[in-house]
């Protein structure tokens, strides 16, 4: 089981992706309740493909993958329904990714787990948390004690950012 | 000059102690080659023809005395005594190695100074007016918004893997001499409706394969905006910038699918959105802050006249020309801005020595309140220089070689690299360089042929700027062997053009003699002395140009014009 960072703390965890087969279980409520450190992860577009009402009642522990390429504004009806939202990275710089989160956080609002997914290294993490992510599935052979390390690679920082709204020049002036 | 306070210097050793502790991993095989490369590319770090290459940033070009001093120290121990000035107004080192580049960075972070983000599909590092602050034709002193510009850029967390690079020039003058139209951005700092400052927004302007000139995207952008309006045109690039094609990444090239209208109304969009209004707006407060962190010159108050100079001038040809050439008009009575020359013929251009840069520095320390600014055409500036010290200046730089009086005449080549260091070129820059200038060093010639810009790029890649010199040569591949293609009518500055393509390429051999025979033929078709080169080519084409140069057998290249007139 791949290695996640949450809130900057390393745990085990995975969720699979959801195909359409597994869609009919999931609607069936199978995967309501009772499930640790495993959920499943619904690509967009099977996402809106289902009925309003399906979405509406949703519960469990379900998130939606985005890919680099996917509208976040897709979901901004759904956003207080979601728990948790994945942003896959096909390759680590693609940097797509990072405006999404953003979007997702500063102007879609979402407050749920933003989760980032498929090629995470170490050596992007600190710029992930700044733009609005707080849970990563490390790629496999990823060493979790330097990935953690890699949170306090900077003190400080210059922009507004998700982590930080206040840009440090509206804090440097004290 | 920014002066850096503690939390800016915390953040540049933190910087230093990541790209350390991430060479070091990738030196012990933890970190594979193509994870390493955009980690080592936004510190500055390429790996080249022969050797890895350290572009270290001069942001905006400027650059006190200590730190040119540290740059020479630096160019000495960790590689061959000397470094490369680029048209981005970096200093190249061409032969640093690899394991030793940390030791580097924390040495120039010393001084201030590192290699952030001078490459790398990033915010790169920002360039300005050479003559910020001191020109007379200036509407808003550019300086503050650069600093508040590197500051935002500096490690910004949404924009460190966009599709491609991302070059940001601002100017704030009328005539352009950081070639904002030239940039992905573009800001030409203007006053509005009651002395208000704000900035005409351009955007998708580029050289390389697809030159483009820029688009206004807006017209008039209240200057507390600057920031949040930049990060709204640099979220719709990161997100719909092609990514599929490195040479269709550009911003260019999504402005160019979608048309300027479409892509303002995105970008509207996203800043309504996201960002405007919100905590990212400048202050005030913060512009002064930054503002206060600049040292400012302490000027005397002078006459604007100086006799002394007046008679240096009368008395010695030399110096005179040099003066005509190298020394630039400054807002302050009795001041003036002077250019050192790093185009002395024989030298490729923008190459300095560890000497020379300490003794470049020894000079802005004497006459020049310790600070340099580095050009876009790869020269450097003493922006603060009493008339009354023009000639000691001259005699100075003159010993130290730095005195040819060539700004803006054609051997103030501006050139890449090219083949002799660049991994990507197509043929080399210097020696055509150097070609020419041995082809045109007789001075009376060369003012004869008055102003002219020459650019060479070794590439598509355009890092010489060819497409905007009067005359632009570039480097292609021909069967295997270097040729070069040469254009005219390309022009910096307002309202800047791209030049055209005047026929099939040249052997490296043959090139001096193509510049040759385009200057013959201006100088037969000029209409007057004070018609520049690209005056004639816009008056009458590239035809006649054309002709003349491929005109076989050639007539005997002759220098007196009037004689080729009448043949
Ligand atoms: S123009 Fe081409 S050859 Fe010259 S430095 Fe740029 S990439 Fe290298």
């Amino acid at each position: 089981m791949p290695h996640l960072i949450r809130h900057r703390h390393a745990t085990r965890e995975h969720w699979r992706l959801l195909d359409a087969a597994a869609l009919k279980d999931w609607r069936d409520g199978a995967f309501e309740s009772g499930i640790q450190h495993a959920g499943v992860l619904i690509p967009l577009a099977l996402w809106l493909e289902q009925p309003k009402e399906q979405r509406g009642a949703a519960r469990g522990a379900f998130g939606v993958v985005l890919q680099g390429d996917d509208e976040p504004g897709a979901l901004a009806a759904d956003l207080d329904r979601i728990a948790l939202i994945a942003i896959e990275f096909a390759r680590f710089n693609d940097g797509r990714g990072y405006s999404i989160a953003r979007l997702l956080r500063q102007r879609f609002g979402f407050r749920g787990e933003l989760r980032a997914i498929g090629d995470v290294l170490r050596d992007q993490l600190f710029y992930l948390q700044r733009v609005g992510f707080d849970a990563f599935e490390l790629r496999g052979d990823q060493d979790v004690a330097g990935a953690l390390r890699a949170f306090g690679d900077f003190s400080e920082t210059y922009q507004a950012a998700v982590d930080q709204p206040l840009p440090l020049f509206r804090r440097r002036i004290a | 000059m920014y002066r850096y306070d503690a939390i800016d210097q915390r953040m540049l050793d933190e910087r230093v102690a990541q790209f350390r502790d991430q060479t070091q991993r990738f030196l012990a095989g933890l970190l594979s080659e193509d994870e390493f490369r955009p980690l080592r590319l936004q510190n500055g770090l390429y790996i080249q023809r022969y050797a890895p290459m350290l572009r270290i940033a001069v942001p905006y070009g400027m650059l006190a005395s200590e730190q040119l001093r540290k740059l020479a120290d630096v160019a000495r121990r960790y590689d061959r005594g000397y470094g490369h000035f680029s048209t981005r107004t970096n200093l190249q080192l061409n032969w640093p190695r690899l394991e030793q580049v940390p030791d580097i960075l924390a040495e120039l972070a010393s001084v201030q100074l590192h290699a952030i983000q001078t490459s790398g599909n990033c915010v790169r590092n920002i360039t300005a007016d050479h003559f910020a602050g001191v020109a007379p034709d200036e509407i808003v002193d550019p300086l503050v918004w650069c600093e508040l510009l590197r500051q935002w850029s500096a490690f910004h967390p949404e924009f460190a893997y966009l599709p491609r690079k991302f070059k940001i020039g601002v100017s704030g003058s009328p005539a352009d001499r950081a070639a904002v139209e030239i940039h992905d951005v573009g800001l030409q700092a203007v006053r509005g409706r009651g002395g208000a400052i704000g900035f005409r927004v351009l955007v998708g302007g580029g050289l390389g394969r697809t030159p483009i000139i820029g688009q206004i995207i807006r017209e008039f952008l209240p200057w507390p905006h600057l920031l949040t309006y930049l990060e709204a045109i640099l979220r719709v690039y990161n997100r719909y910038g092609r990514r599929d094609n490195i040479w269709r990444a550009r911003i260019k090239i999504l402005l160019k699918d979608r048309g300027i209208d479409a892509f303002r109304d995105e970008v509207e969009q996203d800043w309504t959105a996201c960002g405007r209004d919100g905590p990212a707006t400048l202050t005030a407060q913060e512009i002064e802050r930054v503002g206060a962190r600049f040292t400012l010159p302490d000027y005397r108050e002078l006459p604007a006249r100086c006799d002394t100079l007046e008679r240096q001038l009368a008395t010695s040809r030399a110096f005179a020309l040099w003066y005509e050439r190298n020394v630039h008009p400054h807002r302050v009575a009795g001041y003036a801005a002077v250019t050192l020359s790093l185009k002395r013929i024989g030298v490729p251009p923008g190459d300095v020595t560890s000497d020379q840069m300490e003794a470049i520095a020894a000079l802005a320390d004497r006459y020049s309140f310790g600070e340099l600014r580095v050009t876009h055409e790869q020269n450097l500036v003493l922006a603060n220089v009493e008339r009354s010290d023009l000639h000691a200046v001259w005699r100075e730089a003159h010993a130290a070689g730095l005195a040819t009086p060539n700004i803006g005449l054609l051997t103030n080549i501006i050139a890449c690299p090219g083949g002799d260091f660049c991994s990507l070129a197509n043929a080399r820059s210097i020696p055509i360089a150097q070609d020419i200038q041995r082809r045109f060093d007789d001075l009376d010639y060369l003012f004869d042929i008055g102003e002219l810009d020459l650019n060479i790029s070794g590439c598509m890649n355009s890092c010489g700027h060819h497409h905007i010199g009067h005359i632009g040569i570039l480097g292609v591949d021909k069967h295997g062997s270097e040729h070069y293609q040469v254009s005219i009518g390309g022009s910096q500055g307002p309202r800047a053009t791209l030049g055209k393509v005047i026929g099939p390429a040249f052997g490296a051999d043959e090139v001096a003699t193509a510049v040759e025979r385009l200057i013959d033929c201006y100088l037969a078709c000029r209409a007057s002395d004070a018609e520049r080169f690209i005056d004639t080519v816009r008056r009458i084409g590239i035809e006649p140009f054309k002709e003349y140069v491929y005109a076989s057998p050639h007539p005997t290249p002759t220098r007196d014009p009037r004689a080729l007139a009448s043949a």
